[in-house]
């Protein structure tokens, strides 16, 4: 056989070259102080199902923004497709003026599709019209948000039926509320596809290599739409939970959204110039933003220190993956 | 006389101004090693990729065993049995050999699991694995990203990758460029290999030595353009450098 067996890796090298390693790490770590330092307060029922809730909204988006990242692309109009989502949705629902069982059912379905229907025109514009992500997605932002807006008259809506809000929204399995049900399904059927099967492949491949993969006989531009499609889907879902969340559209309160679910992607060791990431690196990425912040209430300092706290990690992971992609290309 | 087994006739391809090929017309048959030569920037890359299927040409024709085809994209190349090593190697540089070697023809994980999209990783490693040690192309770490790779390394791998589908033609845009001389060696070795068992190699390279010891015919290019095809065994390292420097006129300006 030709193979040399590669020299042994220190451990170093290893932290280096697994960025998943290394972010669960330090979730691990934080945990592990916040638990110390509080932990009534901070393994309390109350503050682990919070912790769960608010991270599994953001990882909803996550998961479509994972796949994004990983074509080397971007999606800046989560929030916004989010929120028209939410909005097309109550309206269709309360449009019907029945409480019957379809209606929620309609109401996902036309969240879901509008969603689909944001991440198409991403993809059409980004894929076909070659034009590049940041600015495109930008753009549909802006205009998601404003129509969202001009439906609304920029009050929020409410009306949204009970039974989503007690099934959903306030519902619980086994002590596991229904939301972080939901998102783990999600997130693991992301992660098998994107990990085990020929599209997550492909998606990898588009990220490190537009042209090779062509070549290799990918479908560039249809596989570069499905993926705007896919992140498009997962706001369209994430605005239908948070519908059942607070029983109200809010569109003034996703305009970080797009910033936090590219920070948790990044922060999970994924590379925005394309070709690595992972979905459990994304899954700790979610979780070290939300477990900051209740942890540092609890234990008495300003939660503001969260926000200081991320942007120093999100700088230290974005160097890092600098560092490695300089160490390589030589 | 045999049909070639590829030609391509009269084949123009501007790029803005820049008229990289002008009327350029070559031919391949079964089983034979072509080195195609020329300066940099006579137009050997363009020549390639546009029998790749990766560009089109703005006019001329492309005939596989004398049959008119076109290719719409590098699928129909590959359909045909023309396989590719680039100039820029095209490789994904974050996946691993076995990842670059089955890109776009992944093998199927068995039943309902591989109509789901899943794949049969372990034996494209195990295939992969028995091509490399039966290419004699060395890779250090199976499972590891090719970014990790040294240029030959990598270059190994691309050769590889061409060499295990080719079925017809194989086009090598300097394969050798990043070798030392051993690896060079054996992928000279590799391509007599590959034409003893009937497939035709065209081999871009800037080494006459290389090109003498290894092809059967040389096709040089100037100004994308064909000017002269000789038997190797007919000439020397110096009517090649005339060719490809000027002293000969083009094919068909001539009387
Ligand atoms: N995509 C492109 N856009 C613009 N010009 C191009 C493009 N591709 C090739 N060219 C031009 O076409 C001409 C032929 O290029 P080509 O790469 O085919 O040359 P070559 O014979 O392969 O040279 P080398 O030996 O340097 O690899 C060059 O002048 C080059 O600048
Ligand atoms: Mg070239």
């Amino acid at each position: 056989m030709q193979h040399d067996t590669p020299p042994p890796a220190p451990f170093l090298r290893k932290l280096l070259d697994s960025p998943e390693l290394m972010i669960f790490g330090s979730l691990i770590l934080i945990i592990v102080i916040f638990m110390i330092m509080a932990p009534a307060a901070f393994l309390s029922g109350i503050n682990l199902r919070n912790m769960a809730i608010e991270a599994s909204m953001m990882m909803i988006l996550a998961v479509g923004m994972t796949y994004v990242i990983v074509t080397s692309g971007i999606d800046l109009s989560v929030g916004a497709v989010l929120v028209f989502s939410s909005v097309v949705s109550v309206i269709t629902m309360r449009a019907t003026g029945s409480d019957a069982a379809w209606v929620p059912v309609l109401g996902l379905v036309v969240s879901l599709l509008s969603g689909a229907a944001w991440g198409l025109i991403n993809g059409i514009l980004i894929a076909r019209a070659r034009l590049t992500p940041l600015i495109v997605t930008l753009a549909t932002m802006g205009v998601a948000l404003g129509l969202a807006r001009l439906l609304t008259g920029g009050i929020d809506l409410t009306g949204v039926p009970r039974s989503i809000v007690n099934s959903i929204g306030i519902g619980r399995i086994g002590g596991i509320p229904v939301i972080v049900l939901i998102a783990c399904i999600f997130a693991i059927i992301g992660g098998v596809v994107l990990h085990m099967t020929r599209f997550g492949l492909y998606t990898y491949a588009i990220g490190s290599n537009e042209q090779g993969a062509r070549r290799a006989g990918v479908k560039l531009q249809r596989h570069l739409i499905i993926v705007y499609v896919i992140s498009g889907l997962c706001a369209g879902l994430a605005g239908y939970l948070t519908l059942a969340r607070f029983s109200s559209t809010t569109i003034s309160g996703h305009s970080m959204d797009n910033l936090k679910a590219i920070t948790a992607v990044v922060l999970g060791g994924a590379s925005l110039f394309g070709g690595i990431g992972s979905m459990y690196g994304t899954a700790a990425g979610v979780f070290i933003p939300v477990v900051l912040a209740s942890g540092l209430i609890i234990v008495g300092l300003p939660s503001f220190w969260q926000e200081v706290a991320v942007g120093m990690v999100l700088l230290a992971a974005v160097l890092l993956d600098q560092y490695r992609r300089r160490s390589r290309s030589s | 006389m045999t049909i070639p087994i590829l030609s391509a006739r009269n084949i123009e391809k501007s790029f803005g101004q820049m008229r990289a090929m002008q009327g350029a017309s070559f031919d391949i048959h079964k089983g034979e090693v072509v080195a195609l030569i020329g300066d940099n920037g006579a137009g050997k890359s363009t020549l390639t990729k546009i029998l790749s299927g990766v560009l089109a040409p703005d006019s001329g024709e492309i005939y596989v065993d004398g049959k008119l085809v076109s290719f719409g994209s590098p699928l129909d190349a590959r359909s045909h049995g023309i396989e590719t090593v680039y100039q820029d190697l095209s490789l994904a540089l974050d996946l691993n050999a076995v990842q670059n070697l089955y890109l776009g023809r992944e093998i199927a994980a068995p039943g309902v699991l591989g109509r789901l999209g899943f794949l049969d990783k372990s034996r494209m490693r195990i295939n992969a694995q028995e091509s490399f040690s039966r290419l004699g192309v060395r890779v250090p770490d199976i499972r590891a990203a090719v970014a990790n790779f040294s240029g030959g390394q990598r270059q190994g791998i691309a050769v590889a990758r061409a060499l295990m589908w080719a079925k017809r033609v194989v086009f090598m845009d300097e394969p050798t460029a990043a070798l030392g001389v051993a690896q060079t060696r054996n992928v000279l070795e590799l391509i007599r290999r590959v034409r003893d068992t009937g497939v035709s190699v065209v081999l871009i390279s800037h080494s006459m030595p290389d090109v003498l010891a290894v092809s059967d015919r040389v096709t040089v290019l100037r100004h994308g353009r064909r000017v002269a095809t000789y038997t190797t065994s007919a000439i020397t390292s110096d009517d090649l450098v005339g060719a490809m420097t000027g002293a000969l006129e083009p094919e068909g300006a001539a009387a």
